[in-house]
């Protein structure tokens, strides 16, 4: 039995140790917006909050997690957050859509740490997260944006 | 909506149909029943045809027949509607409709389906006299309801008004009177000059739950007591299961069967965790005497070597052997072309919930019209049982688009191994995907040019090896005389005046499945045209712009228009180097959109960088102007993907040696480039964008690169190329 908190809320969950975080979110907690995409944190779609930072679902075991304070798309909600996800409607950026989410929570972080990222900063913090449709420059173009907005 | 209504839909764009009718079992369905069925109207709601639904609420929810993969449809089929109802953009919604081919059919394809970026170009008329036939009916409802004459009613952002009593009414209000009207057999459509919405940037309209992680796709379906399956596939193509234990996967705690099923061994858990462990743990020996055991070299020879010999005309003009004969110069090349997995962010994944000999599918099911007969086969139902539930889909580039339905197959198979009641859920993992198969083609392209002493192209060659996609499925019956213009397309139609020309194809074998990759053939003539093209304008001393213009048919203005575009856009003055960086031009139309892309790109150690490009675009009329832009962005990091890295490789023996993003790289935002995007404003009738962007980045970088270094890669991808 593992416990840890997922957007604010108490869970404990009967799994073996090494199922991934992913799954755990997925088919147990039924949070449905952490994405898989590769399984080998490669690509980012399955990026939650852990404890603050952004973590690979996919190969975080929730014996890690044990313990853990654990935000995913569905919980998230700050000013950065916000921020982020009006500037992402605002300039249509998804298309398929199945990396958003992953890409969302990359850019809250990277605003919650650095509040105006330079194209620099951008391309350290969300290289990890790949977007098959290459919505990158709309990505950009929303975390600058989102930046604007937040500086107020 | 009556049958005869319905008919005068689908004969309103037959002028436009592309005579294709598949040999499609189950494919009739009365019209009724689907009716009835689950797309039936809610109580209440105002369903003037198959498309759209009038809710009390006021809300409008247009059915749409494509899937939703992120080019669009969703939001520039609701625009069309929007327009002629004449509706509020705020009340727009959108819906998958279901999987009936009688009402849903692409009409260019004669089944439901989507691709060759035929959304918008098949949807255009029919959208918008479903939404023109709307309108009519709630306009007669307010007159009826007020008393007035019908012409005195004036409909604006979802708001129906009579001026002289000063009555208006929303949609909603009228929604129920309006169902009892008659249904306009030619509702008259807008001229474009009063067009409101079309050719604005409105709101996505999955752009909200897609950042919310609100969205739901396949993967996020869980049915009641459902289980997870993954499969194991043979690890070579045309290879079959010899033996296998099950015990070591049943020991795994979770796993609950293991099945052999005609794609693999099913392993079936009750969660995604422990069906992967089983997996793992499985022992099977495989049987190889039919597969595919050639390396991807091996292969690669044999097909330059089948180029070389006899093969079929796919197109030829004037007397290209004697022209070449007597050129003042011959070029020749050999341009190499690798197999290239989608990889849709998404795997492949589908649900199947079994109750009682009805079977109900949830799945990014891009050919429902074959999706759905296969169900009924593969389970014994009658295909009047089968429900599909057409999910938003993360990405597809064509992998969903399957001819031989082997996802529906394969979830059918797995509901038939279970032999009961209830629900699967099917996911490829990412693995899976690389080594699955249905790739784009290998392909060679052996080309010859000759220029006479003026500098004048005087004569081209272009032989091509590569499989068909369409031969052995049920596209074969469109093939003629044996050629599969899927293969060879883009070296064909070319907007230039080659004078002597021939374009011909040799068909390769084998057990490895191919199938259309955004753009299809367009994705390696695009570059084999365009980059000797390139040469051959180099050779004879001319602009690679300039040239091309003079080179271009009389008849290709639009071409020509998008070529001028682009040179203005960047500038271009004939330097084709300057400092650092370099430029590139290419023009390719596909699917009868013009698109010219100029690229700047500098030396990176050895690759190219690709900083910025330039991309003019004349696709008709532009629905969504934001939605062009951002397939055009897209199809752009798409092909610079493909062209600087990707490629699927057989090793000796047959097995793939590229397994996940590690080794199968894809492009990341540090190595976008900004992307300016133009689009002609023509009158023509709108043509589709999810695909046309593609072909050009690979040229235009491999020109840019060329002007550079002086090399020219034949050799695709980049990485390996610019070694070679």
């Amino acid at each position: 039995m593992y416990n840890l908190t997922v957007n604010n809320r108490e869970v404990s969950v009967d799994v073996p140790g090494d199922t991934p975080l992913l799954w755990v979110l997925r088919d147990e907690l039924r949070l449905t917006g952490t994405k898989f995409g590769c399984g080998v944190a490669q690509c980012g779609a399955c990026t939650v909050m852990m404890d603050g930072m952004t973590r690979r679902s996919c190969v975080t075991p929730i014996e890690m997690a044990d313990g853990a304070f654990v935000e995913t798309i569905e919980g998230l909600d700050t000013p950065e957050s916000q921020a982020v996800q009006a500037a992402w409607v605002a300039n249509d950026v998804p298309q398929c859509g199945w990396c958003q989410s992953g890409q969302v929570v990359s850019a809250t972080a990277l605003l919650t740490e650095i509040p105006q990222p330079t194209d620099d900063d951008i391309d350290n913090a969300m290289a990890g997260n790949i977007c098959r449709c290459a919505t990158y420059q709309r990505i950009r173009k929303a975390i600058h944006d989102a930046a604007s907005t937040l500086e107020g | 909506m009556t049958e005869h209504t319905r008919r005068q839909f689908l004969s309103a764009s037959a002028g436009l149909v592309v005579a294709v009718t598949l040999p499609l079992p189950g494919r009739a369905q009365s019209g009724a029943a689907a009716i009835l069925g689950q797309d039936a109207p809610t109580q209440g709601d105002f369903a003037p045809n198959a498309f759209i639904r009038v809710a009390p609420d006021d809300t409008v929810t247009v059915l749409i027949k494509h899937i939703e993969f992120g080019q669009g449809p969703y939001t520039g089929l609701s625009t069309l509607v929007a327009e002629e109802m004449d509706a509020d953009w705020s009340q727009m919604r959108a819906e998958a409709a279901p999987a009936n081919a009688e009402l849903y059919a692409n009409l260019f394809f004669g089944m439901q389906g989507t691709g060759g970026s035929t959304a918008m170009a098949n949807s255009y008329m029919q959208m918008r006299k479903a939404g023109a036939a709307a309108r009519a009916m709630l306009v007669a409802a307010a007159a009826e309801e007020w008393g007035v004459p019908a012409g005195e009613i004036e409909v604006a952002q979802g708001v129906v008004r009579h001026g002289a009593s000063d009555r208006s009414a929303r949609f909603g209000e009228l929604a129920e009177r309006a169902a009892g009207m008659t249904v306009p057999e030619d509702p008259p459509l807008k001229d474009p000059g009063q067009f409101k919405l079309i050719g604005t940037e409105v709101q996505k309209l999955d752009t909200k739950p897609k950042s919310t992680g609100q969205a739901t796709f396949t993967l996020d379906v869980y049915r009641e007591g459902m289980e997870t399956v993954v499969v194991r596939h043979p690890p070579f193509f045309g290879g079959r299961v010899a033996n296998f234990d099950p015990a070591p996967a049943m020991a795994v705690p979770g796993v609950v069967a293991v099945r052999e099923i005609p794609s693999g061994i099913a392993v079936y858990a009750t969660s995604t965790a422990a069906a992967l462990k089983g997996r793992e743990a499985l022992d099977v020996e495989w049987d190889d005497t039919e597969a595919e055991t050639r390396s991807s070299e091996e292969m690669l020879q044999a097909f330059s070597e089948a180029a070389a010999a006899e093969t079929l005309v796919a197109e030829e003009a004037g007397d290209v052997d004697g022209a070449l004969e007597g050129a003042e110069q011959v070029i020749e090349t050999e341009f190499r072309f690798p197999y290239l997995a989608h990889a849709p962010l998404e795997t492949l994944d589908a649900v199947i919930e079994m109750r009682d000999g009805v079977a109900e599918l949830w799945m990014g099911s891009q050919f429902p019209s074959l999706d759905k007969p296969t169900l009924a086969q593969t389970l014994g139902v009658d295909p009047s049982n089968v429900i599909i539930n057409v999910m938003f889909a993360g990405g597809s580039f064509g992998r969903r688009a399957q001819p031989d339905a082997h996802l529906a197959a394969e979830i059918a198979a797995i509901a038939k191994a279970a032999g009961r009641n209830g629900s699967w859920k099917l996911l490829w993992t990412r693995e899976d995907d690389l080594h699955g198969g249905y790739y784009r083609p290998m392909t060679v392209h052996r080309m010859r040019g000759g220029i006479d002493a003026e500098g004048n192209i005087v004569g081209w060659t272009d032989v091509l090896a590569n499989q068909s996609i369409m031969a052995g499925g049920p596209m074969e019956a469109m093939m003629d005389k044996g050629l599969d213009p899927t293969a060879y397309e883009g070296a064909t139609k070319m907007p230039y005046d080659l004078v002597n020309f021939r374009t011909s194809w040799a068909r390769m074998e084998s057990p490895v499945p191919v199938l259309w990759w955004r753009s299809v053939g367009h994705t390696h003539t695009g570059y084999a045209t365009e980059v000797f093209l390139d040469m051959l304008l180099e050779a004879a001393g001319k602009d690679p712009v300039q040239g091309r213009l003079d080179l271009l048919r009389a008849d290709a203005g639009r071409d020509r228009a998008v070529l001028e575009r682009v040179a203005a856009m960047a500038g271009w003055d004939g330097q084709r180097v300057k400092g650092d960086r370099g430029y590139g031009i290419a023009l390719h139309e596909s699917f009868n959109t013009y698109v010219a892309q100029i690229a700047e790109v500098s030396n990176d150690n050895g690759m190219p960088r690709v900083h910025r490009v330039w991309c003019a675009v004349d696709c008709g009329v532009a629905v969504n102007p934001g939605v062009i832009r951002a397939q055009m962005e897209g199809g752009i990091g798409y092909g610079l993907t493909a062209l600087l890295y990707s490629q699927i490789t057989l090793l000796p023996g047959g097995r793939i040696a590229e397994n996940n993003f590690d080794d199968y790289r894809m492009l990341r935002i540090n190595e976008m480039p900004a992307v300016e995007v133009e689009i002609l404003d023509t009158d023509h009738d709108p043509s589709g964008v999810g695909e046309p962007g593609t072909p050009p980045i690979g040229p235009a970088v491999g020109n840019a690169w060329r002007a550079l270094t002086g090399q020219t890669v034949t050799r695709l991808p980049f990485t390996v190329g610019v070694q070679s």
